[in-house]
């Protein structure tokens, strides 16, 4: 068997709205448009994945919270409703996906043997969380490959954001070495938001784009540093940065997907590509691609 | 028992143990029973609406409220999936909540119902309605809580609320969801061996639980702030199921209390109590918060019309 390799890792934030915006069948609400910076951003990830060869996507996703231990999908196929708990107005997507039960397992088997609290997901009337959802449709809206979906673990409420990062770099490494033992070729995705301060209002046409922006200009400030480093290469830096980034803005790098994303990458020094920055109900997100291929250069 | 519209008060954790698996630990087992206790004091009290307030339920965009009319799903808890699947089927007053939203939106709050098939109602309301409402007697409506609002949003909510039940001219019982310190155990225990996370949060939970058994409500919405800081793992900007409850039933300390469990649940404080309105108070209030009727949106610290005017600087600083 081949060694196994993760072919790209990206940030791939999951606003419902996204979703909501393109009217795919498997959703009932339906939009006039909205967001289309973030939609073209997809595109451009999804036309550099058109040249990769993968078998698999693992989503690190913030909306399956745990807080004992770090849990794994452990059932094969999952078909049902999700309807969004916060904007239930836009998001009711049905969803058929299938699940690499056994790369989920090595996954897991190898975060234990980093010291990490692990458990796998095996009740089959489990329901998908929205984040996982949204992030595998708008980068593979087929759902013709299998994901693996990794919960967060929200240490950082419990401890600190330093604690969280540690378990993360853990978690990322065991990732790595798993896929690398699986011979499969993986695609990972960080299924967070930057900034994450959100408006507690909607418009009365949701995708009327004339009301959306940044909550604060603190929150720009703060996604353009953390971009920055991003684009730089300078990934390290980006971790050693990350709680007081999370801090001040409230980001939903909390939930220490991108952290588990920059160690399963190894820490990029290369250059990652922006395919877009945008805003959703006030928060920052953004669209960016490693390919490690680029490393090699 | 003093005549009021809002005839029961009924505070109880929502995880899902006690409806599971209570023979695993004595303690589900009493929190379990004490659910049973409270379902008949409920059955007693002559309420004709359940008004739920779930801690587990949370929103961005205001405050939202259940309005779709038979919801039913089979539901598992993200964290405790192990614990099997849980089957419900609830009813819920459409009407009642198109009402609440109308009463927030008068007083300033952005509020909606949500009424959709399939919307994934949270473990917490789950099992208080699996054991405080099993045969759908009452119906009920559902209550988010707003990850952002502080106190006076969550006041101005509980009122609004109020105003509804005023208006429907039915007889309602409020339930919060909510446990009292809610630190987990990070790690699995064997649920023999379950206790409160920390001496402190018993403490804490303690101290609540001896205002609660008086019938001090407002006494123990006010203390939020200081229980928010000392026992709670701050995942929310604030803790508001005593604001609520309080704001709904009153803002005052005419109850009888009765506690009818205080147990660990995977080391948080669960506890199950019961106020009913009484004719005494239980002693001096000690109000020193803001009492809002309106909402007008949150108050910076930097908001310029309401900063006291600070005067002209002193032509020399002394030196």
């Amino acid at each position: 068997m081949s060694k196994g390799e993760i072919v790209m890792g990206a940030l791939a934030p999951h606003p419902p709205h996204l979703v909501y915006a393109e009217n795919p069948p498997q959703n009932e609400a339906t939009a006039e448009g909205g967001w289309e910076e973030l939609r073209w951003g997809y595109e451009r990830l999804r036309d550099s994945l058109s040249e990769k060869d993968y078998d698999v996507i693992i989503i690190h996703t913030p909306h399956w919270a745990t807080f004992v231990g770090t849990h794994f999908l452990g059932v094969e196929k999952f078909k049902s409703l999700s309807v969004d708990p916060i904007f239930p107005n836009i998001f009711r997507y049905n969803y058929d996906l299938t699940v690499d039960v056994e790369l989920s397992k090595a996954i897991h088997d190898s975060a234990a043997e980093e010291g990490l609290l692990v458990k796998m997901m095996e009740n089959p009337d489990f329901r998908i969380d929205y984040g996982t959802i949204t992030s595998g449709h708008l980068v593979n809206p087929k759902w013709d490959k299998p994901i693996v979906c990794i919960s967060s673990n929200r240490s950082k409420f419990y401890f600190n954001s330093e604690l969280m990062q540690a378990n993360m770099i853990k978690l990322g490494k065991a990732t790595r070495r798993a896929v690398e033992a699986s011979g499969k070729k993986a695609l990972l995705l960080s299924s967070n938001s930057l900034s994450h301060r959100h408006f507690t209002t909607e418009p009365e046409i949701p995708e009327d784009m004339s009301k959306e922006h940044i909550t604060n200009h603190n929150q720009y400030l703060w996604d353009m540093k953390m971009i920055n480093l991003m684009k730089e290469g300078k990934t390290k830096e980006l971790i050693d940065l990350m709680p007081d980034f999370t801090e001040q803005t409230v980001a939903e790098t909390e939930a220490g997907c991108l952290t588990w994303l920059m160690s399963a990458l190894d820490f990029p020094d290369y250059k990652a590509t922006v395919h877009a920055y945008g805003t959703v109900i006030g928060t920052g997100n953004a669209i960016i691609g490693w390919d490690p291929k680029k490393a090699k250069i | 028992m003093r005549d009021d519209n809002v005839c029961k008060g009924i505070l109880v954790p929502g995880l899902p143990h006690p409806l599971l698996c209570p023979e695993k630990n004595e303690g589900w087992q009493r929190v379990r029973d004490a659910y049973e206790k409270a379902r008949v004091e409920l059955e007693e009290s002559g309420a004709e609406i359940l008004v739920l307030y779930s801690t587990f339920w949370p929103s961005i965009l205001g405050h939202q409220i259940q309005a779709y009319p038979e919801p039913e799903w089979t539901y598992v808890d993200e964290e405790f999936h192990d614990l099997g699947s849980i089957d419900y089927k609830f009813r819920m007053d459409p009407e009642f909540a198109e009402l609440a939203v109308t009463k927030c939106k008068e007083r300033g709050l952005h509020a909606r119902t949500v009424s959709y098939y399939g919307f994934p109602i949270d473990t917490g309301s789950i099992v208080a309605l699996k054991l405080l409402n099993p045969e759908n007697k009452l119906p009920a409506i559902i209550v988010s809580s707003n990850m952002y609002a502080n106190r006076a949003e969550s006041i101005v909510l509980g009122k609004s609320v109020r105003d509804a039940i005023d208006a429907s001219g039915k007889k309602a019982a409020v339930v919060v969801v909510s446990a009292l310190s809610n630190r987990l155990h990070t790690v699995e225990i064997d649920p023999k061996e379950d206790r409160i996370h920390s001496l402190k949060d018993h403490e804490w939970n303690s101290k609540f639980l001896e205002y609660l058994e008086k019938g001090r409500l407002e006494d123990v919405s006010q203390l939020s702030r200081q229980f928010h800081n000392e026992a709670r793992v701050p995942k929310v900007v604030s803790f508001k199921p005593f604001w609520i409850m309080a704001s709904i039933m009153g803002q005052n300390n005419l109850y009888d209390g009765n506690v009818l469990a205080y147990e660990p649940i995977c080391g948080t404080g669960a506890a199950v109590v019961t106020l009913t309105p009484a004719e005494d108070t239980a002693g001096d209030l000690e109000y020193d918060e803001d009492d809002p009727e309106f909402y007008k949106g949150d108050r910076e610290v930097l908001d310029f019309y309401d900063q006291p005017g600070m005067g002209p600087l002193e032509e020399r600083d002394g030196d």
